[in-house]
């Protein structure tokens, strides 16, 4: 049964719908005023030079990338330990402990972040490093925020594998190190790699926690871009906007070749 | 116990222990301040149940959630169906059409709708420009504006379980139907639109508890006249410091969202969600 005309018109209006932001961006990000303004005849790549003059913007860039890396890392690391304990031991609790690690991700953001603000104030009275305000600790709480959807992902890669080839590997006798090293972790490669991706754009695109837990140090790219929105909107944010925009469609884009590619060759 | 019998809390510990310290005492510890700031008590449960600028906020979430809810689903279905049963050509565009917003940080697609929606914004100059308006129409910091761009977050989300309820029909079931004569409408609300049912419910169920905590959206092209319940919390600790009134409707939140989980949880199987 394929889609009527109508119902190919309703989906590409909400298409339209959804594309329409990242469109009007474009033509604001080329306008010449030092406010924000809408496109006249005048274009003009100001907005982009204020990026590159404004050292802020580097920094909070450099400083959301270190970040992004190390909350990832440790998100993906415990991630993949945990959901290779759960599918090589299935422990009759299991699924409360898959619930518990799944908090993070399903209760309200807003609550998760004055629960870490909590800890992060808390951790600041006993030590400098991890702490309210610090680059450490805005990872550590961007790897609470992300390590349940790098759970998800290697659950998901780890669904895949015919268990059978890691009960042929332990009926010969490979220990618990060489069944994980050499059996399993070569088949789900890629979804540890699509986990830490994914766990990276979380942590880089992440606001509503940090916003509670940072304030004039710890300013990451988003925290930035947030202090641009607030009051008078900078048209700045249209320029930087601009360029994420363009890097997540080159990426999908790219994403979508591959495969397109990779499936006709099949 | 040999050492092999520790592996499995080798391998479960290190996460659980890290969510332990970093997640769950310290929810406790909010837990703790909604009692005892600024004195011991439930006075700042009663507070939050019974101040009517609080009340006003609670109402007004439930309000703009529900629209929100039942537009973003709705539109999600549109693009779910063709995404999932159109042409070649028709499933790329669409799916495009969703990822690319999909990754796009919810600071840009806000700021993209300011852009779009402010009295001084492209919709407004455009209009006026073509004498369609004379005066430029509110549609920023105001409920309108928060609806539009919540949508636009949500939609995404809302497509995949759709879908994947979607992708799961067996074929035979529409020609079976086809064959006794049943119109291409009939079809689709007597038997499609009933067949993917759970995939809508989790959809629905999961839009709504998003926009429960929705905060960022809200706060940029609400412009602090809609105040919703997210952002009132963070009002409570960072401008009028009141950690204690705070704390307690994040509680409230947490459990009205603890309850809405588990209905949840009766429609859709996790698994099923994951697509």
């Amino acid at each position: 049964m394929k889609p009527t005309p109508i119902a190919v018109f309703l989906a590409f209006a909400v298409a339209l719908f959804l594309l329409l932001p990242l469109i009007a961006v474009v033509p604001v990000s080329f306008t010449p005023a030092r406010f924000l303004s809408m496109p006249t005849d005048v274009w003009s790549l100001r907005h982009y030079q204020a990026l590159l003059d404004n050292p802020a913007w580097l920094q909070s860039v450099w400083l959301s990338l270190r970040i992004g890396i190390l909350s990832s890392l440790i998100a993906t690391l415990l991630a993949l330990a945990f959901s290779l304990g759960i599918w090589m031991f299935r422990p009759w609790f299991g699924s409360l402990l898959f619930g518990f690690v799944l908090l993070p991700m399903v209760a309200p953001p807003v609550v998760s972040a004055i629960t870490l603000y909590f800890f992060l104030t808390t951790l600041s009275k006993v030590n400098d490093i991890v702490a309210y305000d610090t680059w450490v600790g805005v990872a550590i709480a961007h790897a609470v925020m992300i390590a349940p959807f790098a759970v998800v992902m290697v659950t998901v890669a780890l669904a895949q594998v015919d268990r059978r080839i890691d009960l042929a590997a332990r009926g010969f006798g490979a220990s618990v190190s060489q069944r994980i090293f050499k059996v399993i972790l070569p088949n789900i490669k890629f979804g540890v790699f699509t986990a830490f991706f994914l766990s990276f754009v979380l942590s880089w695109e992440e606001i509503g926690v940090t916003l509670f837990i940072t304030s004039v140090d710890a300013v990451t790219l988003p925290r930035m871009m947030w202090m641009g929105l607030r009051d008078n909107i900078d048209p700045a944010i249209a320029a930087i906007s601009v360029i994420l925009i363009g890097i997540v469609i080159t990426v999908i884009l790219v994403k979508t070749a591959v495969t397109f590619t990779l499936s006709r060759k099949t | 116990m040999t050492f092999d019998k520790l592996k499995p809390a080798l391998l479960l510990g290190p996460l659980v222990l890290f969510l332990g310290l970093a997640y769950l005492i310290p929810f406790l510890g909010v837990m703790q301040w909604s009692v005892t700031l600024p004195e011991p008590g439930f006075s700042q449960y009663g507070k939050a149940v019974s101040d009517p600028l609080i009340q006003s906020v609670f109402i007004r979430t439930f309000r703009i959630c529900l629209i929100v809810t039942v537009c973003a689903v709705t539109a999600a279905y549109a693009i779910a169906y063709v995404w999932v049963r159109g042409t070649p050509v028709q499933r790329l565009v669409t799916e495009l059409c969703i990822l690319i917003p999909f990754w796009i940080s919810v600071l840009t697609r806000a700021f993209g709708w300011v852009a779009l929606l402010s009295n001084r914004g492209l919709i407004n100059t455009w209009l006026q420009s073509a004498g369609i308006i004379s005066e430029p129409l509110t549609m920023v910091r105001n409920e309108f504006g928060v609806v539009l761009g919540m949508m636009h977050f949500l939609i995404p989300f809302a497509v995949f379980p759709i879908a994947s309820a979607m992708r799961s029909l067996d074929e035979r079931v529409f020609l079976a139907a086809r064959g006794m004569g049943a119109s291409r409408l009939r079809i689709f609300w007597s038997i499609f639109v009933p067949m993917t049912t759970p995939g809508i419910l989790g959809a629905a169920l999961m839009v709504f508890v998003f926009a429960l905590g929705f905060f960022i959206t809200p706060a940029i092209l609400g412009g602090g006249r809609s105040v919703m319940i997210a952002e009132l919390i963070y009002l409570r600790i960072f401008q009028s410091p009141d950690w204690g009134l705070g704390a307690a409707v994040s509680v409230i939140l947490m459990i009205f969202v603890a309850l809405l989980l588990v209905l949840m949880l009766r429609f859709v199987r996790p698994n099923k969600m994951l697509g």
